[in-house]
């Protein structure tokens, strides 16, 4: 029998996906149509070992129930949601739900962080794992460029047994193009090792030279993968599967781009309500006029209404949205319930890994520049907002509800 | 009846259009500016059927730039109004009065007072009252003058109750007045012999002596009044004359389903479903636009094509030119002769020389060679 937890932080986490989680929960936001960590409870579901899914955070249960719900019936797998009392760190938030993850004697399990997207390759990192009878924990790894590795967990190999013999987390000068990917298997027994970091955490914080914050905080980069490295427990598996992280809020438009290459064939069997130039998710219960052309990388949402003439294209679409006539909406966000007038023009700045340098990937830039100008990068309109009829908003970020009464062009508008 | 109520028939014009009208580019690289179509007219024509109407019948050219483009077309066109053209070439420019002294010929064969005109402005010209009030003052020159709120950039005029003229400043740096120069004139046959045949500036070198002189008078003009030689003011001086057309319940107006104020739409183009055209919109023969464009403020040339759902506010879109599908357009864009707009663009404030093909947004205004 195998588990699998998925880490997804709280609601101090994932600032940098502001303002795309102000309305909804980094982990629940829509990606090719499904919530962000659904695309990891769907790769764990292929599993057929896998008995049960912890997702571990510390939003509240309320934010939760409805998708765990709908998540238990949907998946034929155990799925429960474990609030943390306070941000206890990757490796503190384990190790106080350890009793929850080692009920039934799981011969291992699968940890995910919940903000990276993938074509999951759990079963060969299954595998792999099974293979090393000393292995504790097996990563995930995939290439980076030299200069953007730095960024990551860096690992270097045992090129022959595959051991990880250095780890460091976000080093300061390079170190090795091969990544963490957030992507693991452990073995019960890791529980041991994290017993012992654990303790020398307690110490330090108890004879006051540790860090300040809560005293069960363990960061589980640092304090159980960095030590474990050089002791033939720790393996990392390197694969070359599309992966990502998802940080910012323009990281979601390339993400949404490689789920719905992934999923393809969803939309199969139903007929297209206009022009679709894939790939493109339309919720079935989205209204678009048959003048409309769509894709590609688009997603719909669901009671989103699609006027006649509209042109969408790489672009996420949440619930209940409306996009009037002739509009064209390209590189943008466009929150719940808003509004996006006659033939305005609602256009981001798209921000993918530079696709001349291989292995790139997002560069995850900060929303303001050093001279306090908006960065380029997606145009976001938060819930609720309204945008004008023949207005252009370009590389803007809109906050929920606010109603524009002109174009705005590199603003973040409150 | 007073006896100077003569026969306009007598009065000679001279139109300048020999300049290279630099400021009209990328419009002006594929056709001179008086060739230019202004409410689907070239500018020119507009002045010349202004003084048909006035009844004058001898229109002289002084051509420098691209004279055989114009004396191919305008021939043609002007054979119908009943008005002989003359074509008086400069070998080098000769400026605004230069002009003068090589047509000094043809203007001096009657000392009847003759017209000259610039040949990029636009109003109610009003050429039977010049030469009634010239006549009635007796003096060398009468020049047409127009209110403007900034009249830095042109022709600075000052007089008196009566008209008479008492400086002529060009190009002022400092408010003098807010009458200027509207580029219209009455000139006695008189004023040749203050005229050399060289490049000379009609303005600084000739009005300013008149008016020391106490030679030259001014005619305030009534309504609109435009010079049309900048994009800016070309549209601005459609917006008017398009304005003046609707208080003179003009028929020439468009009146359909998906029109909203005051549209020109030449009959041999086309208009698709659930456009909206206007207001002040010109729209040239042969043009098509597609289904669900929105045009405002905007002048399309002649075999133009504007694809569906594009989005057009205060652009030229030249002759032959395509903007593409979802197109954005704003800011005082002007298109030159054959460009292409591939679709889904923004182009704000963009000047596209003739034939370029754009595949990329313009955000900011720019020049695109
Ligand atoms: N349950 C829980 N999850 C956490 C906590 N801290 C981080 N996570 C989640 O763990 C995953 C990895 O988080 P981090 O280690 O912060 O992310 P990172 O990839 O190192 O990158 P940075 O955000 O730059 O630190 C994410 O999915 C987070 O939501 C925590 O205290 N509790
Ligand atoms: N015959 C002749 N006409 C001229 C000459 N220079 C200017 N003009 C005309 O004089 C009038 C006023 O000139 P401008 O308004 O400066 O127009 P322009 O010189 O054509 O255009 P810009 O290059 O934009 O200044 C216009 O009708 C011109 O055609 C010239 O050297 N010879
Ligand atoms: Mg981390
Ligand atoms: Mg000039």
């Amino acid at each position: 029998m195998l588990k699998a937890v998925i880490l997804i932080g709280g609601p101090q986490k994932g600032t940098r996906f502001r303002p795309l989680s102000l309305d909804t929960p980094k982990p629940l936001f829509p990606i090719a149509g499904l919530p962000l960590i659904q695309h990891h409870i769907a790769a764990c579901a292929k599993l057929e070992e896998c008995k049960e899914i912890l997702i571990i955070g510390s939003y509240t249960t309320n934010t939760m129930a409805q998708f765990v719900s709908d998540m238990q019936k949907e998946y034929h797998v155990i799925i429960r949601y474990l609030q943390e009392f306070a941000p206890l760190g990757t490796g503190g938030c384990l190790y106080h739900f350890r009793d929850q993850i080692r009920a039934g004697n799981p011969s291992a399990f699968f940890l995910l962080n919940g903000d990276v997207c993938a074509d999951f390759p759990l079963k060969e990192l299954w595998a792999f794992h099974a293979e090393k009878s000393e292995g504790l924990v097996t990563i995930m790894g995939t290439e980076a460029t030299r200069q953007q590795s730095v960024h990551y967990g860096c690992m270097v190999r045992d090129p022959a047994s595959k051991a990880v013999n250095h780890y460091v987390e976000k080093p300061n000068s390079y170190v090795s193009t091969l990544i963490n990917c957030g992507v693991y298997v452990c073995s019960l027994q890791v529980f041991h090792t994290m017993a012992e970091a654990f303790e020398k955490k307690q110490n330090g914080f108890y004879s006051g030279n540790g860090q300040s914050g809560h005293p069960g905080y363990m960061s589980w980069e640092q304090d159980v993968l960095a030590p474990l490295a050089g002791t033939n427990k720790l393996y990392a598996m390197q694969v070359t599967n599309w992966w990502s992280q998802v940080k910012t809020a323009g990281s979601a438009i390339y993400a949404n781009r490689h789920y719905l290459e992934l999923n393809r064939g969803r939309l199969d069997g139903r007929t297209a309500p206009c022009q679709i130039l894939p790939d493109v998710f339309l919720h079935p219960t989205a209204v678009v006029d048959s003048t409309a052309v769509i894709g590609p990388n688009v997603s719909i949402g669901a009671g989103v209404t699609i006027k006649a003439g509209v042109r969408i294209k790489e672009s996420i679409v949440l619930n209940n949205a409306t996009i009037n006539e002739h509009a064209l909406v390209m590189y943008s966000v466009v929150g719940q319930e808003a509004v996006v007038g006659e033939w305005s023009r609602v256009e981001g700045i798209p921000s993918d890994p530079d696709p001349n340098k291989p292995f790139a990937k997002m560069d995850n830039t900060p929303l303001f520049n050093t001279d306090g100008r908006l960065n380029p990068s997606i145009t976001i309109l938060g819930a609720g907002v309204v945008v004008p009829a023949e207005t252009i908003l370009l590389n803007s970020i809109v906050l929920p509800h606010k109603h524009l009464s002109r174009s705005f062009k590199h603003e973040i508008i409150l | 009846m007073c006896g100077t109520d003569k026969k306009l028939g007598e009065i000679r014009a001279l139109i300048l259009v020999g300049g290279y009208g630099t400021r009209l580019r990328p419009l002006t690289l594929s056709r001179p500016k008086p060739l230019v179509e202004f409410a689907n007219k070239p500018i020119l024509m507009h002045q010349i059927e202004a003084l048909v109407d006035a009844g004058v019948t001898q229109v002289i050219l002084a051509v420098s730039y691209r004279a055989d483009d114009m004396e191919k077309e305008l021939t043609e066109q002007v054979s119908k109004l009943g008005v002989s053209l003359t074509f008086s070439h400069e070998t080098e420019p000769l400026g605004t009065a230069g002009p003068l002294a090589l047509a000094r010929d043809l203007l001096s064969t009657s000392t009847e007072p003759f017209f000259v005109l610039n040949s990029d402005v636009i109003c109610d010209f009003p050429f039977k009252e010049l030469a009634k009030y010239h006549r009635s003052h007796g003096k060398e020159g009468t020049i047409v003058v127009t209110k403007v709120e900034e009249p830095s950039k042109y022709g600075v005029v000052c007089y008196k109750d009566d008209g008479q003229i008492e400086s002529f400043v060009e190009k002022p740096q400092e408010f003098i007045s807010n009458k200027i120069n509207a580029g219209m004139y009455i000139l006695n046959p008189s004023v040749l012999s203050r005229i050399e045949l060289r490049p000379m500036s009609i303005e600084k070198e000739v009005f300013p002596f008149m008016a020391r002189d106490g030679q030259l008078h001014a005619m305030e003009l009534q309504g609109f009044w435009m010079d049309v030689g900048q994009p800016k003011d070309f549209l601005t001086g459609m917006c008017l004359y398009l304005t003046s057309l609707r208080q003179k319940n003009s028929n020439k107006l468009y009146d359909g389903a998906c029109v909203v104020g005051n549209v020109l739409i030449d009959p041999t183009a086309t208009i698709g479903k659930g456009c909206r055209i206007g207001p002040n919109v010109t729209i040239g023969p042969d043009v098509v636009v597609e289904d669900g464009a929105c045009i405002k403020r905007s002048t399309i040339l002649r075999g133009a094509c504007v694809r569906q759902h594009a989005w057009l506010d205060g652009c030229i879109v030249g002759w032959r030119s395509v903007v593409g599908r979802w197109v954005r357009m704003e800011n005082t864009t002007v298109l030159g002769e054959d460009v292409i707009v591939k679709d889904e663009l923004y182009v704000n404030g963009g000047q596209v020389l003739p034939h370029k093909s754009i595949a990329l947004s313009v955000p900011e205004p720019q020049i695109i060679m």
